[in-house]
């Protein structure tokens, strides 16, 4: 069987990507073949999407995930409160400090635990460095969709920046588990804020290069421009989130809608395109870059001195840890934490994620596990476009929509 | 029903429309601490009429749909979570709260009112076995297959854990 017609991808390359498994389904007199994509990861993540094709036009189009459930919001039921912090920041690898403000904070808020001005300060810092890294590892993986391989090599280089700055603060890569109930874990190291502006510059730089190379491409304006349009009204019902609801014209984000941490204090903007297509989704990615890259120099500059951890929690330190943070102004957990017990009752938190808005919801029964942890995240929300936005188009534009959607498996099956 | 007061002006407002226009739905009716989310409470068979409310009301999107799970007292509670685009009242979460029968939990899908919450609702079907009636394709979504029709995000699903080395063996 072949897939026929396509004009933009080579029947070698077909075959090789797509394994025709069904024929002959027939439906209105037409002969639609059943596509079945991945879930090896031939582009499309750790998932499966059937697509039913006439000629090389997709008709119908059904995501099948849950490659990569991980059973979160189960795991988080049979363990204390603090072991689900490292938990919730696993599904999406590459911005997971928004992932841990949002429960940290729904902690926070069923618990009556105020956070110090400087904490505030240093998790909005990271959560930008890590919103950065996350789009540019979006972009990558658009790029190397489009056939575009100097971009993949591009983005995840720069990333790598971003990473480093983060490791300074935390000690880790990528899972730092660096909120914690109360503040963060440490204080940023004395160089930290030249390192930052050196690495910011140089991400100021790699976006102008970055504009000739892939923005001005027109080889990539060709792939994007007018595909995957998601009109403001389609995605207002399907509740779609994050820089894809933004470059429908919808000025959606919660840093805004309802700021956390610093973000009240901080003067920055929303991006917001009006065209709806992949070209405005990746545009979206780049602009938001500029931002994060504002937000993190003016809370550099604005952040106050003070504790970074709330005296509520460092009044149970005993005198090693006490020691430990005065010298190193390193936190260590207290004891009593592991059987961290909240009052009865629930809190709800919600958190701009870099693809969009993740929101946390616990329910306590007043033990030491969470009763009920509902957890979603913006890739689940987004799911639901493979099936309402992709029918329509051919299948040489799927990798298009997919990469400009910046969908991560993942994180959506939690 | 007697009105919360927040501190919040707008919410103010918002809870006083609320409490006109749901007076007949909505069995309770509070707020939470930080004055963000509104808890509504109502029972299964008015639901839709509330949905229908809430999207007039301009709550156009469901952020999540999912249930907790209390065997105790025979109930799985349906909580959703209501959004919005538009600017008046966008900083609010509605959650909306169901008491369905743990023996047989049925409810008429959301779906035909925000379409946004069909893989939210194939999600709540697999986990806690809720039948949302309407749906127009209700399957598993996330769990493989040998999980059909067990519900594991019920509270007397036993979770079997295995030593290292120890050979997988099938859900009984």
């Amino acid at each position: 069987m072949e897939v026929s017609g396509s004009q933009d991808i080579t029947q070698e390359l077909a075959r090789e990507i797509f394994r025709v498994v069904e024929t002959g389904v027939k439906e209105e007199g037409e002969r639609l073949i059943e596509l079945q994509i991945g879930p090896t990861h031939p582009g499309s993540g750790h998932m499966r999407i059937l697509a039913w094709v006439d000629g090389d036009v997709i008709v119908r189009c059904d995501p099948d995930i849950g490659f990569v459930h991980r059973t979160i919001e189960k795991l988080s039921e049979n363990r204390a409160y603090i072991k689900t912090i490292p938990l919730v920041e696993r599904p999406s690898l590459l911005d997971t400090t928004p992932m841990t403000i949002g429960y940290v904070n729904a902690l926070e808020k069923l618990m009556g635990i105020d956070v110090p001005p400087r904490a505030k300060y240093l998790r909005t810092i990271l959560a930008e460095i890590t919103r950065i890294a996350s789009h540019l590892y979006g972009i990558g993986i658009l790029a190397i969709f489009l056939g575009h391989s100097t971009g993949f090599m591009w983005a995840f280089g720069d990333r790598e920046v971003m990473i480093e700055l983060a490791t300074m603060l935390t000690g880790a890569r990528i899972t730092y588990a660096y909120v914690i109930p109360g503040g963060v874990r440490r204080d940023m190291p004395q160089n930290f804020p030249d390192a930052v502006e050196k690495g910011l510059k140089y991400i100021e730089k790699r976006l102008r290069d970055w504009e000739k190379i892939f923005l001005n491409n027109p080889v990539v304006e060709r792939r994007l421009r007018d595909v995957g349009i998601l009109k403001p009204n389609i995605a207002r019902i399907l509740g779609v989130t994050g820089p894809n609801v933004r470059a429908s014209g919808i000025d959606y984000d919660v840093r805004m809608v309802e700021p956390y941490e610093a973000y009240d204090e901080i003067d920055f903007m929303i991006p917001v395109a009006e065209e709806g297509d992949g070209y405005a989704r990746g545009l979206i990615r780049f602009k938001e870059i500029e931002q994060s890259i504002n937000i993190i120099r003016q809370a550099i500059r604005k952040i106050p001195s003070g504790e970074i951890i709330s005296p509520q929690i460092s009044r149970l330190f005993n005198p090693l840890m006490k020691k430990i943070y005065a010298e190193q102004r390193r936190v260590k957990l207290p004891s009593l934490m592991a059987t961290l017990k909240p009052p009865k009752g629930e809190a709800m938190a919600r958190v701009e994620a870099g693809r969009g808005e993740a929101l946390f919801h616990i329910v306590s029964d007043g033990s030491t596990n969470p009763y009920r942890f509902r957890f979603i995240t913006p890739s689940f929300r987004n799911v639901i476009l493979f099936k309402y936005l992709i029918p329509g188009h051919r299948i040489a534009d799927l990798p298009a929509i997919y990469g400009s959607l910046d969908y991560f498996p993942p994180e959506a099956d939690r | 029903m007697s009105q919360v007061v927040a501190k919040d002006p707008d919410l103010n407002n918002l809870l006083s429309i609320f409490n006109e226009e749901l007076k007949d739905l909505a069995t309770k009716i509070y707020i939470d601490k930080t004055e963000r989310v509104i808890y509504i409470e109502v029972t299964r068979e008015k639901i839709m009429d509330l949905a229908k409310k809430l999207l007039h009301l301009g709550f156009d999107h469901v952020k999540s749909l999912s249930a907790v799970d209390y065997p105790q007292e025979k109930k799985i509670e349906l909580m959703v979570h209501i959004g919005s685009y538009l600017r008046v009242v966008r900083k609010y979460t509605v959650v909306i709260k169901s008491a369905l029968e743990r023996d047989n939990p049925r409810v008429s899908s959301l779906t035909s009112i925000w379409p946004s919450a069909e893989f939210h609702e194939r999600e709540t079907w697999e986990m806690f076995g809720v039948y949302f009636e309407g749906h127009p394709d209700l399957r598993r979504l996330l769990l493989p297959e040998e999980l059909e029709g067990r519900w594991p995000m019920r509270k007397d699903f036993r979770i079997i854990t295995r030593k290292a080395g120890e050979a997988e063996t099938p859900w009984k």
